[in-house]
């Protein structure tokens, strides 16, 4: 890890169910529209990685952030989705479009 | 490939400039292969890179194919400790085998298809893709279509694609919204014991490694 | 309000399956997006943010080529690469050259 690294350790853990913010951002944004608001569950911690909201913008993108793989239940994401129960879709999201979620 | 000029779009120079009168085949300069030449051209003549850069690089992304990927799969297959290795960290695994994940600035994560789970990848937001191992995406991969249905009617587009799979069968996308690029691990096609690892390689095809196919089952 | 890049789940037909080579001068901008980055000219992330900066309806229209070599122009003017006017002129310079004539 480099020197400007954010918290030592990642905010969640796998397994904890997080939720993922409802916010409507101009820029450069990674998280698609279709899984804001939605809530899944941590399948694993990925890594620290610069900001790509800061590099697109050619800024430095420091301090790192966390980026975490989230999975879903598509029946959860989609009103009326018509696969199977137990499809999912996970997605890399990072830690700052995150927040703790206690119910699905 | 669409071959007008229309004036609609931004150009990043201003208008007054004179188009040649368009001519009816696609060996007519459009404005966009003019403007490649011209940008490629500029920054030659500004010592940013030469030619040769240009011919190389374009040289080494021809070189990639979904045969690079093939292999990865095969030695996956047929040694359980590299399918070990690969699982738990597939860069290095990929790097170990003469692929630098690291030129293109990602790392790989290799996602495996078993009888309860099926794997498909996409990229919604562009069209990132393992070009490391696999080359060049396909034309559909890039698609409006593909990356607005594929997270939403995964099975739908397997369909399009002539894969049909029971309900018991949870199909897991992966949409590569960051620096990780997935590629699938398909399942071992069966009556494939004793294989060599070039013959299993002959199996993996590209949309197998994308998550729209199966790899091939022997004749 | 969606981005018109943020194409996750929005109303879309078939998927299109013709394959399509690449011609030499599309291999040659992915070739140029390649060297620029890794010249630590442009990164990758301001690349995709000038794709999403085309508008909807040039997005929509130009082929996956075309959108990146536009993309990419109007990132080296304005990192100030290259200029608006050495621009125009060296495409005025090619359109003379005899395989641009019809």
């Amino acid at each position: 890890m480099t020197v400007a690294q954010a918290a030592a350790k990642p905010a969640y853990a796998a397994g904890e169910r997080v939720r993922v913010r409802q916010v409507d951002s101009p820029g450069h944004i990674r998280t698609p529209h279709y899984i804001r608001g939605k809530s899944g569950v941590i399948e694993r911690f990925v890594g620290y990685f610069r900001n790509p909201e800061e590099l697109a913008y050619g800024r430095s993108g420091q301090p790192l952030r966390a980026l975490y793989r989230v999975r879903f239940e598509q029946s959860h994401v989609w009103p009326d989705y018509g696969g199977a129960a137990g499809d999912t879709v996970d997605i890399d999201i990072y830690e700052h479009w995150l927040q703790g979620c206690q119910e699905p | 490939m669409s071959d007008h000029h229309d004036h609609a779009h931004d150009h990043p120079h201003e208008a007054g400039h004179r188009h040649p009168p368009q001519a009816d085949h696609d060996d007519t300069l459009t404005y966009y292969r003019k403007l490649e030449m011209a940008v490629r051209e500029l920054l030659i003549a500004k010592g940013v890179f030469s030619a040769d850069d240009v011919r190389k690089t374009v040289e080494d992304i021809e070189s990639r194919s979904p045969e690079g990927g093939a292999r990865v799969v095969a030695r996956a297959w047929a040694d359980p400790e590299f399918k070990r290795q690969l699982m738990s960290d597939a860069t290095a695994a990929c790097a170990g085998m003469g692929f630098e994940m690291a030129l293109y600035d990602v790392k790989l994560a290799v996602v495996e298809n078993t009888p309860e789970v099926h794997n498909m990848v996409v990229c919604t937001l562009c069209s990132c893709y393992p070009r490391m191992l696999l080359g060049l995406p396909p034309a559909w991969y890039k698609s409006l279509a593909y990356r607005s249905r594929a997270v939403r009617e995964p099975r739908a587009v397997l369909r399009e694609f002539g894969l049909e799979l029971p309900d018991r069968v949870s199909v897991r996308v992966h949409d590569s919204t960051a620096d990780l690029r997935y590629l699938v691990l398909p399942m071992r096609p069966p009556r494939t014991e004793g294989y060599s690892e070039a013959q299993l390689q002959a199996l993996v095809t590209r949309d197998s490694m994308i998550g729209t196919a199966l790899a091939r089952t022997p004749d | 309000m969606r981005a018109y890049h943020d194409l996750g789940g929005t109303p879309e037909g078939p998927v299109p399956k013709e394959e399509h080579e690449l011609q030499l001068w599309e291999k040659r901008i992915e070739a140029l997006l390649i060297l620029l980055t890794r010249k630590h000219i442009l990164r990758i992330d301001e690349n995709r943010r000038g794709l999403e900066s085309l508008g909807e309806e040039v997005y929509r229209k130009l082929s996956y080529a075309e959108r990146r070599i536009l993309a990419v122009s109007n990132n080296l003017i304005l990192k100030g690469v290259i200029s608006v006017d050495e621009l125009a002129a060296k495409i005025a310079e090619i359109e003379q050259r005899p395989e641009a004539l019809p």
